[in-house]
């Protein structure tokens, strides 16, 4: 969109530093006006609002879902914690997730390569095919898959789980792999190879290391989308394989129980970590 | 309107009038400008010089309504505009990166402005074919302008800027994003603009070349205050401050301590005589600035006219810049300095040889020496102007 | 390091790009063989169900013009994801525009917040509305304040509105935000000398400027909105069921999924259908990527 940058000379003068903020260049000076901050607040409260819910919920003290809550107490963590189904099935989201996040990110991450590095026909039909489990409506997704995994026998299966939220989770993990390969300078490789590097040692020791903020993010990614994924989840479930968010689903539709409120501040707390994690470490690097 | 006329000052019922004007931005505590008082004659052609940051750009914005006023007023004929917002004070403004509608072919921004002004569609036809015949676009009407050069792009925003005739025309560094060449064409472009158009043009650049050759006159900015205003030729030929002296052209700065009853400044190996010494700099530090073509160099002392300044300096280089020599010299007290020298004509020495320089005082500026103030920045002895 | 390696070293970088590059094609194999087996052939088994089961032919599709219940949600479905698209717009394009004009430090927890839903679970999202919205809920409270009592939310198809539109917030508020980015602001001090007060700067110069950014998140929002199972299953009502319940319903319950293949395909038609409209005017998979990536 920015056309302009294109057609400035090579001779262009630089422009004036901020010690003049100058209006010619920049918006009116002054703030917003009141009209535009009451939308941005109205929005920010829609945003906001659920998280906002969730988390004192998990304190009260009482049995119902008034809110706010009358007292205050860590019951809801303690029965969390004490159940023995809601355990089983934080253990096997985990599991799942970790499963998930490793076959999304070994796939996606050699996807990306591919689609970044070589060239060849029919390279847009191929990013297209990655994408699209993210543009066709998750039910029929769901629905699909529930209908194969049927007659193959991978409902209620690990394998099935795996497999069905890494169909979902590849778009997510490729994208954010792209970006970061994208960014990657390939005259590194060209100057690894001038002071005599091998193409191996030149992967190994410049290429990894460069995108190893990407394959992170991926990974990231991959595992917050299996712990939070519910629809496939709810058509694959089966007694013996029940996820942490089919739980929570349950709870709300048969058992109405605030457990579900310590579930879901803790998933809240572990969504916002993991995706965290491969930020912290991206800032610490570009600091050092 | 006649009634408006004879309320307001006398004398100032026509072109722009700043009077105290100062601006702090939000959060800083300098001004970026720095009550600033400027009359702007109708019609003329005034630029606003300063190197970066020096507020020649936010008195612009406040001119043409984007920024506030801190303080003073600002008066577009007569009338107070201070408060005015942008689209009522019928000013045309280009700005450095163009600011085209890119959604908008060439005909399309060009038409904007009559079109706000609800003027019928026959006469905005009219009127634009007018504006793109005085910019030489015709045959790129109905182009986007991204499909543009840089200079044409630029042409279209000033063909867009003055086809509503507005009371004056605001330009900010508007060549700045083109290479020399183009910088030159449009020059030349726009000081025909200003002819055709008798138009106010206030035109702000950090460029010196600009300033000099396209302005009836010129204010030099630095630091958020007017150093100095005045035709091109004033302000090179008598600076009133070592700043002007230093950003505009280049020159020799000798350093000394001004003696008004002897007229003359007393530097430290010799005694430059100074006439139209300003009285109140009597005892305190002086600045003897001379243009590089008012130096003279013999190798025979004895050649010198009477009357004339004259010092010993040794050759440091020389270097040939086409048209003419530049003489690199250190004179006895350290400073350093330069001379031109018409090519064809002999080079009395070589470098590391010793000539006496010589001019005519009448040639020579002595300016208020800033190093003498404890606050300011003591600047380098000899500066090549900025642009060079 | 030795003369010959030196010299040698021109030669094999020169001729190692199209071998590597030929090798780094097959890393593309793995994920597109396992997307072909586990998505692609999945897809296309459940629309050939809809055309075979339980027998050969238009049947599905003809049951759902005459079963008198499919068309009515059908419709439903797409009216609230026009409604929905609609809102976030309507929150998201002031919030965006907010962005483009507040300093950096405002604007990185304007980002924060405008990715909330993103790091909050889906469950706890939809638990937190099931709270909010149920009787005397936050909101029923809230209005209750105001003298407007009653307004459960929970059960209808408005409190399905209300959780979409904020799951629904970053996919608008990223893409809109870029584009506005890409806005010079200098144009509207333009339109501003040239004589256009600001409301008529916005209409003509910014909001066009802005148009395909506005196409692009609306599509987003809306298609994203067809599929959208949990949220309508906890917070809607049998009554006023989407498509997404009806197909999750045909194949839990009847596993009739041939009915469901049908209703799916006419969801994925409309999806396509949205798609090639859109990618007429602006590139949708790079407003995809940006939503998905967080920039």
């Amino acid at each position: 969109m920015s056309k302009e940058a294109t057609a400035t000379e090579p001779d262009a003068v630089p422009a004036e530093p901020a010690v003049e903020p100058a209006a010619l260049r920049a918006g009116k000076d002054g703030g917003l006006g009141w009209g535009l901050k009451t939308v941005v607040a109205l929005t920010s409260l829609v945003l906001i609002a659920p998280t906002a819910v969730v988390i004192p919920m998990s304190f009260s003290g009482g049995t119902t879902f008034a809110f706010p809550p009358k007292d205050w107490s860590l019951r809801w963590y303690e029965s969390f914690f004490t159940s023995e189904a809601w355990m089983r099935a934080l253990l096997t989201s985990v599991q799942l997730a970790l499963l998930v996040a490793v076959t999304a990110t070994v796939l996606g991450g050699a996807a990306a390569f591919g689609l970044n590095r070589a060239g060849f026909p029919g390279r847009g039909a191929i990013r297209s095919l990655v994408m699209a489990p993210l543009i066709v409506p998750s039910i029929v997704v769901a629905v699909s898959i529930y209908g194969v995994f049927l007659r193959w026998h991978l409902t209620g299966t690990p394998i099935g789980f795996v497999i069905g939220h890494t169909v979902m989770a590849l778009p997510f993990v490729v994208t954010v792999m792209l970006t970061s390969l994208s960014g990657y300078d390939r005259t590194l490789d060209t100057a690894a190879a001038t002071l005599g590097a091998t193409p191996l040692t030149t992967f190994l020791r410049i290429t990894v290391p460069l995108i190893a903020p990407g394959v992170m993010s991926g990974f990231a990614f991959a595992f917050v989308y299996s712990l939070d994924e519910v629809v496939i989840a709810l058509f694959l479930q089966s007694p013996d394989i029940t996820t942490l968010p089919v739980k929570m689903y349950n709870s709300i539709t048969l058992e109405i129980d605030p457990t579900i409120a310590a579930a879901s501040s803790l998933m809240v707390v572990a969504t916002s970590f993991v995706l965290l994690i491969p930020q912290f470490v991206r800032r610490k690097r570009s600091t050092r | 309107m006649s009634q408006a006329d004879h309320s307001k000052s006398p004398g100032n019922s026509h072109g722009i009038r700043i009077a105290g004007v100062s601006k702090v931005y939000a959060g800083t505590s300098r001004p970026a400008v720095d009550d600033v008082s400027l009359d702007i004659a109708p019609g003329e052609f005034i630029t606003l010089l300063g190197p970066s940051g020096s507020g020649k750009t936010t008195m612009l914005s406040m001119l043409a309504g984007f920024v506030s006023v801190s303080a003073g007023k600002i008066e577009i004929d007569g009338k107070d505009v201070s408060r005015q917002k942008p689209h009522k004070r019928n000013l045309g403004v280009v700005f450095q990166q163009y600011a085209l509608f890119p959604h908008m072919s060439v005909t399309k921004n060009i038409a904007f402005p009559l079109q706000q002004r609800r003027m019928p569609k026959a006469e905005i036809a009219a009127k634009v074919d007018e504006a793109l015949r005085l910019v030489h676009l015709e045959e790129y009407a109905d182009r986007l302008p991204s499909q543009l050069s840089g200079g044409q792009q630029q042409r279209v925003a000033l063909a867009r800027a003055v086809v509503y005739r507005p009371r004056a025309l605001l330009m900010d560094e508007p060549l700045g994003a083109l290479d020399r060449k183009l910088r030159d064409e449009l020059q030349r472009e726009i000081a025909r603009m200003h002819r055709e158009l008798g138009m106010t043009f206030i035109f702000v650049t950090h460029d010196q070349h600009e300033a000099l050759t396209l302005s009836d006159r010129i204010a030099v900015f630095n630091e958020g205050r007017i150093e100095q205003v005045g035709t091109p030729s004033d302000l090179y030929e008598r600076p009133e401050t070592l700043f002007v002296a230093q950003f505009l052209g280049e020159s020799t700065c000798f350093r000394g301590t001004v003696d008004v009853s002897a007229g003359v400044l007393r530097c430290g190996g010799f005694t430059p005589r100074a006439p139209r010494l300003d009285a109140g700099l009597d005892g305190s530090g002086g600045v003897a600035v001379v243009r590089p073509e008012r130096l003279d160099l013999h190798s025979d002392a004895g050649s010198v006219p009477t009357g004339h300044n004259r010092v010993r300096a040794t050759v440091t280089e020389i270097v040939y810049v086409g048209n003419h020599h530049q003489v690199g010299l250190r004179f006895a007290d350290g400073t350093n300095g330069s001379a031109m020298r018409v090519a064809g004509r002999d080079l009395p020495a070589v470098p590391g040889e010793e000539v006496t320089v010589s001019w005519d005082p009448e040639h020579q500026s002595v300016v208020a020496d800033p190093a003498d103030e404890p606050t300011a920045e003591r600047p380098a002895e000899t500066l090549g102007a900025a642009a060079t | 390091m030795s003369a010959s390696t030196v010299s040698a070293s021109p030669v094999s970088t020169a001729r190692a790009p199209r071998s590597r590059r030929r090798l780094v094609g097959w890393f593309i194999l793995p994920a597109t063989a396992f997307l072909l087996v586990f998505f692609a052939y999945p897809l296309g088994n459940i629309i050939w169900r809809s055309f075979t089961e339980p027998s050969t032919g238009l049947e599905n599709y003809t049951e759902l013009l005459k079963d008198g219940v499919s068309v009515k949600i059908l419709v439903r479905t797409l009216v609230t994801g026009l409604i929905v698209a609609a809102c976030t717009l309507a929150l998201a394009y002031p919030y965006a525009y907010a962005m483009t004009r507040v300093s950096p430090r405002a604007r990185n927890l304007m980002t924060v917040v405008v990715l909330l839903p993103f790091w909050t679970s889906m469950m706890a999202r939809n638990f937190a509305w099931y709270m909010l919205e149920q009787r005397d809920g936050l909101i029923d409270d809230a209005f209750s304040l105001i003298g407007i009592d009653g307004v459960v939310l929970l059960g209808s198809v408005a409190g399905v509105t209300v959780a979409m539109v904020q799951v629904m917030l970053p996919f608008m508020v990223l893409p809109l935000y870029s584009g506005m980015e890409g806005i010079d602001k200098r144009l509207l001090n333009a339109a501003g000398s040239l004589g256009a007060p600001r409301w008529r700067a916005f209409v003509q110069v910014y909001l066009p400027l802005s148009l395909p950014a506005v196409l692009s998140g609306f599509t987003l929002v809306f298609i994203l909105t067809l599929g959208f199972y949990v949220t309508p299953a906890l917070l809607g009502s049998p009554q006023q069921s989407l498509i997404p319940q009806l197909i999750a319903t045909r194949v839990s319950d009847l596993l009739d999924f041939g009915g469901a293949g049908a209703l799916g395909s006419v969801l994925l038609v409309v999806t396509l259908l949205a798609l090639f409209v859109v990618s007429r005017f602006v590139n949708l998979s790079s407003t995809t990527e940006k939503a998905v990536t967080h920039e």
